[in-house]
């Protein structure tokens, strides 16, 4: 305890550099994710090569990405940019196959029923596919929020300024107060984080409650093979 | 691509192979170390899997461990525990076996959630024993989405027995660990190579193996079903 309060601007600049790093990553990742699973989804025999990729992308272990994205993309070694690239792609891994299965999991009537009352394919996806995906692409988005809160400390191995530097500086003086402080607001922030995407997906989805017990089948789907 | 060059003939230098630090040993090591924390995790999750999905109880316990191991950094629990029990191997095995827990206790009560209420009704009504249900029922019927919770764990154990070496536990992330402390980015990045490879090859194995636990039966009519949604629920809401 006595640490963290002789601590406690470093903890709080500490903070924001993990804000830093993983805010950006989990954006990109579900901002590039949609075009892509959408794709997959709409040109069927890109399915299986698409899917097959991101699960092979989520295979690669982070530090070994974070360690090879310098020679590939040029970057310096401890450049927060590997990590946020990283984890980047470790999102889209998990979250292209997440919108796919979400846009799957949208009833083909609907679709056609929107085409029929005269929505062209684009104001479709956006005002009715899209939205329906909604439950299926929150519960992805809140596992890529959590796994990417808790990667961006392994960045401390290579010096790269997060939570994760409370572990390796911790273990490295023998400080246990320092690591648990990095723990405990690792898991905070992914909590925090958590509360705010189920807080924006009732602002956006206010119909989910009215459907919720035919929607839970598909999300709890979305969440397994997510996980699994 | 230069880098690549590198590390690629720091990986084909004899001199890289033999001894304590040798690459074949250091991989013995890494899948040493995997397949212990593997099995410890299984011995522990697949028992309390089929307890949560064969009677329906505590499952709300379960998605909570699992979700609240998921935010913990493994990074964080190897410091904690390297600094309480030691630098060694002990440490990082008991994270990898917290780390794998959520996985396998999900794909093992998944699979037993999903095989469908009426099967068990007609084993029972058949005569089957509780034990006779469970193991040749559930069980075979449950086996593809268990393995891909036992898929999953090994990846994220392979792919994080990278940071044992961090605290002297051995294994492919030595080289990562020697590389960075003596600056040697081709040692690094050729570790890293090895560890990715590894995890690929691994990826290839269960994609392989997963399908071939199917159950013939189920492979020919309801593969569907099998993956899709909770019958179970679906069945009692009916």
């Amino acid at each position: 305890m006595n640490w963290v309060l002789n601590n406690l601007p470093l903890i709080g600049e500490r903070t924001l550099d993990h804000l830093a790093i993983a805010v950006p990553a989990i954006i990109a990742s579900f901002v590039l994710s949609v075009p892509i699973g959408w794709a997959a989804n709409r040109y069927r025999w890109s399915r299986g090569g698409v899917l097959a990729f991101s699960g092979l992308l989520y295979a690669i272990p982070s530090l070994p990405l974070f360690l090879a994205l310098p020679a590939i993309i040029g970057t310096g070694l401890r450049d927060p940019l590997n990590v946020v690239i990283g984890l980047t792609l470790y999102g889209m891994a998990l979250m292209v196959r997440a919108t796919a299965d979400a846009l799957a999991s949208v009833d083909s009537h609907v679709e056609q029923s929107a085409t029929a009352m005269g929505f062209s394919d684009w104001s479709r996806f956006w005002k009715v596919e899209l939205p329906l995906a909604g439950p299926v692409l929150l519960a992805g988005i809140r596992v890529v929020s959590v796994s990417t809160v808790s990667l961006t400390t392994v960045g401390a191995v290579l010096g790269i300024k997060s939570l994760g530097l409370f572990f390796t500086d911790g273990l490295q003086r023998n400080i246990p107060g320092e690591i648990y402080t990095g723990i405990v607001l690792t898991i905070l922030i992914a909590v925090v984080f958590d509360g705010l995407l189920v807080l924006a997906g009732r602002l956006l989805m206010p119909w989910r409650h009215a459907v919720a017990p035919k929607t839970s089948g598909a999300t709890a789907r979305a969440e397994r093979v997510v996980t699994t | 691509m230069n880098l690549f060059a590198d590390a690629i003939a720091w990986l084909l230098d004899p001199a890289h192979y033999g001894g304590s630090n040798g690459i074949e040993v250091r991989t013995v090591e890494h899948l040493w170390i995997s397949l212990v924390s593997l099995v410890i995790a299984a011995a522990i999750a697949i028992p309390a899997g089929f307890l949560i999905g064969h009677t329906g109880r505590g499952k709300g316990i379960a998605v909570l461990v699992s979700g609240g191991v998921r935010a913990l950094p493994t990074l964080g629990l190897i410091s904690i525990l390297g600094l309480t029990i030691g630098i060694g191997v002990g440490a990082p095995i008991i994270s990898f076996v917290v780390l794998a827990i959520p996985s396998i206790l999900a794909g093992a009560y998944a699979g037993f959630e999903a095989v469908d209420r009426r099967t068990i009704d007609a084993a029972r009504a058949s005569g089957m024993t509780e034990w006779q249900i469970v193991s040749r029922v559930e069980l075979p019927l449950g086996l593809p989405l268990l393995m891909g919770g036992i898929r999953s764990a090994t990846l994220q154990i392979i792919a994080t027995a990278t940071l044992a070496a961090y605290i002297s536990g051995g294994g492919l992330g030595s080289f990562i660990f020697l590389g960075l402390r003596t600056n040697d980015y081709s040692q690094m990045l050729a570790g890293s190579i090895l560890v990715i490879v590894l995890a690929i090859v691994f990826e290839g194995v269960f994609a392989v193996l997963q399908r071939l636990v199917v159950p013939a039966g189920v492979r020919a009519g309801q593969r569907k079903d099998v993956r899709s949604g909770s019958p179970r629920s679906r069945a009692a809401a009916a």
